[in-house]
């Protein structure tokens, strides 16, 4: 019966015997060398889509809402699903940065500020579509409490309401967390660069640090302070935007386990679009030492996990339906798996449920294509259930005489495609002048960070670095 | 290595950040103080075609709005009366008058006077004078001392906190219906009076949105 446990050394977060100096030119060489053709084709085509937005917006402005799909009973459409997408998507950057900071998790490390930079991003175009869906834009104001001639005061009961400032302060907590992290990696660049222009941009955004004693200190209270305030963020966020549907009566979103399930599919669908832009960029920018199969490997353990959460959820919602014998209830569920959007809830099955399933083997969950074909495949499965749930619980909902039939026109689909452009132009930025990995943070990692140059006598003995393999050594 | 800047710069990000703040609150505050109708509408005091002194008429005579205003109790507006109105008495007292001409004519053609509209609401807002005259809004209480004006200014802001103020609580501002018309009226107590008024009339006065828009 007894068994004895050995202990497992965790592979080494750093592959390849980089020191310090080869991490600092592998991370911030990037930013210092001239910008490479690729950089600039990608970068013209994602304008060209930013463009596009840019224009489908100012039609809509001119035109008002009347250009989307959206009819009588589904008077939320693509909008609303875009917004829930993309704030999902932009889940996974604080749940990496602040949670696993807080439990001790060094191997976030080599992918928070590459995770951080794009919740931003996808915040960003989260927040465009609810400002934009309200129709009169002009008032948009109104969602603020300021003092107006109107006597008018925002809807405290309203779940819309909690949605703006849950959203607000979550964009603004983490681009605080995401900056504070970059200033001593603005210091390392500002340092390196040889343009005068160059020192002086990277200069001011460095606010002066020198790396000091008391800099450190500073910092590390900062940083540990924001994890803090963030990490209920990560939880708060997308369970209010799940307040949305949930605090109507509407069949089908007026369930309690929205808020769970709604996170779990929040990080779920963040993780995979971390991954997704990850393996590219590890493979153009030559840092697969640093962005290692190993974090492949642990980032899609989460999405297993969640992507199982998810579907207990799914599985969960049919039992309630008949569980609670609310008529309602029961018939939108069976119109969702077999009514007139079956097509749409089957893809959103596939993908979120069935497909993360192959990462039970260990042998997909390190092969680096594979993940990369299922991360994409997730996205699509998270941006059909919020289609799922938007527009089947809308267009057949309690009364058969006003159902209807919702599809988007061109324009719901150009803004859509839009918000890419927005997004990619901010993040190819992003690669082109902020190191994508927290050198400074990177580096306490390392495994020459940990030397112990004293023996147990307490004489100095040269240091020897012990890189740990991986537990299953490649065979 | 050289400096990169100047030593004012380790004092810029607070200064910044103390900056944002009061011009954020300026910001807020300007609009809310300097957009508001109260700023920008009260005290609107057109240049009506014909000299007609509110002044003269309503206050040193002592005529009842409703002389003129016929319509007020019956209808959403508080018509501007017809030359005839005028003529009624304009065609024996100061019959020559430079100033009267105008009507004269009018009288004459059967072309109506254009006179300007002071008081103002958006389209979007429906509202009705008959609903508030018949259950003891006064005159005075949104269009000011009337009797008191040569050329008539709009005296209120009219914009929509304005008309919360008392949608939400009227017993400060009714009075008994027949003393509507009346300028200068105050009541002895006008929170009991009010309240009396409004259980008798059963004032409920709408507070939610469609009640003016729609």
């Amino acid at each position: 019966m007894s068994k004895t446990y050995e202990y497992v050394p965790e592979p080494a977060l750093v592959k390849g015997n980089h020191d310090f100096k080869d991490i600092t030119a592998m991370v911030t060489d990037i930013n210092l060398r001239p910008t490479p053709t690729g950089w600039y084709i990608a970068f013209a085509i994602s304008s060209l889509l930013l463009t596009v937005l840019l224009g489908s917006i100012a039609y809509l402005f001119w035109q008002g809402t009347g250009i989307w799909g959206l009819n009588s009973p589904a008077g939320w459409g693509w909008a609303i699903i875009n917004f829930v997408w993309w704030v999902g998507i932009g889940h996974a950057g604080t749940l990496i940065s602040a949670i696993l900071f807080l439990f001790r998790q060094g191997w976030r490390t080599a992918i928070n500020r590459f995770a951080e930079a794009m919740t931003i991003f996808a915040v960003m175009c989260a927040g465009i579509f609810p400002a934009i869906h309200v129709g009169r834009i002009w008032v948009i104001y109104w969602v603020f409490p300021v003092p107006n001639s109107m006597a008018m005061w925002p809807n405290f009961n309203s779940p819309l309401l909690w949605d703006v400032f849950a959203v607000s302060t979550y964009f603004t907590v983490s681009f605080l967390f995401w900056y504070v992290g970059l200033v001593p990696d603005f210091a390392t660049i500002r340092d390196r660069i040889k343009s005068k222009f160059g020192k002086l941009i990277y200069g001011t955004f460095a606010l002066g640090w020198r790396g000091s004693n008391r800099h450190w200190w500073n910092y590390e209270k900062s940083y540990m302070i924001l994890a803090g305030l963030a990490t209920p963020l990560v939880l708060s966020v997308h369970t209010i935007v799940s307040f949305d549907f949930a605090v109507s009566i509407i069949p089908g979103w007026h369930t309690t386990i929205f808020p769970p399930y709604f996170v779990a599919g929040a990080v779920f669908s963040g993780f995979a679009m971390v991954l997704t832009l990850m393996i590219i960029c590890r493979k153009i920018y030559g840092l697969e030492d640093i962005m290692t199969v190993d974090h492949i490997e642990k980032m899609n353990i989460i999405i297993l996990v969640t992507g199982s959460m998810v579907g207990f959820a799914y599985a969960m919602e049919f039992f309630i339906a008949w569980y609670s014998g609310v008529e309602y209830e029961k018939a939108i569920f069976i119109l969702r798996a077999t009514g007139p959007y079956a097509w749409a809830y089957w893809i959103m099955l596939t993908c979120n449920v069935f497909s993360p399933q192959f990462f039970w083997s260990k042998k997909l969950r390190r092969n680096v294509a594979f993940t990369f074909f299922i991360s994409i495949v997730v996205n699509i499965g998270m941006w059909f259930e919020r289609f799922v749930i938007a527009v089947t619980s809308l267009s057949t909902d309690y009364l058969p005489s006003s159902w209807g039939y919702y599809s988007p026109t061109f324009w719901d689909v150009a803004t859509y495609i839009g918000t890419f452009g927005l997004f990619f132009t901010f993040f190819l930025l992003f690669l082109r002048f902020l190191p994508m990995v927290a050198v400074a943070e990177l580096k306490g990692v390392l495994p020459q960070a940990d030397p112990h140059n004293y023996n147990d006598k307490g004489e100095y003995v040269e240091p020897v670095v012990e890189i740990p393999e991986p537990y299953n050594k490649p065979s | 290595m050289a400096q990169i800047f100047p030593k004012w710069t380790n004092e810029a990000p607070r200064r910044i950040l103390l900056g944002s703040i009061i011009i954020l609150n300026a910001v807020v505050f300007s609009v809310w103080y300097f957009f508001s109708p109260e700023f920008t509408d009260v005290g609107y005091q057109p240049q009506q075609p014909v000299p007609f002194s509110h002044q003269v008429h309503a206050g040193q005579l002592g005529m009842d709005c409703q002389y003129c205003h016929t319509q007020v109790t019956e209808s959403r507006y508080a018509n501007i009366p017809a030359t005839q109105t005028c003529m009624n008495c304009h065609n024996q007292i100061q019959t020559d008058s430079e100033n009267l001409a105008l009507v004269r004519e009018s009288w004459e053609t059967g072309e109506p006077i254009e006179w300007v509209r002071v008081h103002m609401l958006p389209d979007f807002a429906y509202f009705n004078h008959a609903a508030h005259v018949n259950v003891g809004v006064g005159c005075e209480s949104c269009h000011g001392r009337i009797d008191r004006m040569e050329v008539v200014h709009q005296a209120m802001p009219l914009s929509m906190g304005w008309c919360l103020d008392c949608h939400r609580e009227p017993e400060k501002h009714v009075r008994p219906v027949s003393e509507v018309t009346t300028m200068g009226y105050v009541a002895e107590n006008q929170l009991e009076l009010g309240r009396e008024l409004v259980a008798k009339h059963n004032i409920n006065a709408p507070t939610y949105c469609q009640s003016c828009h729609y």
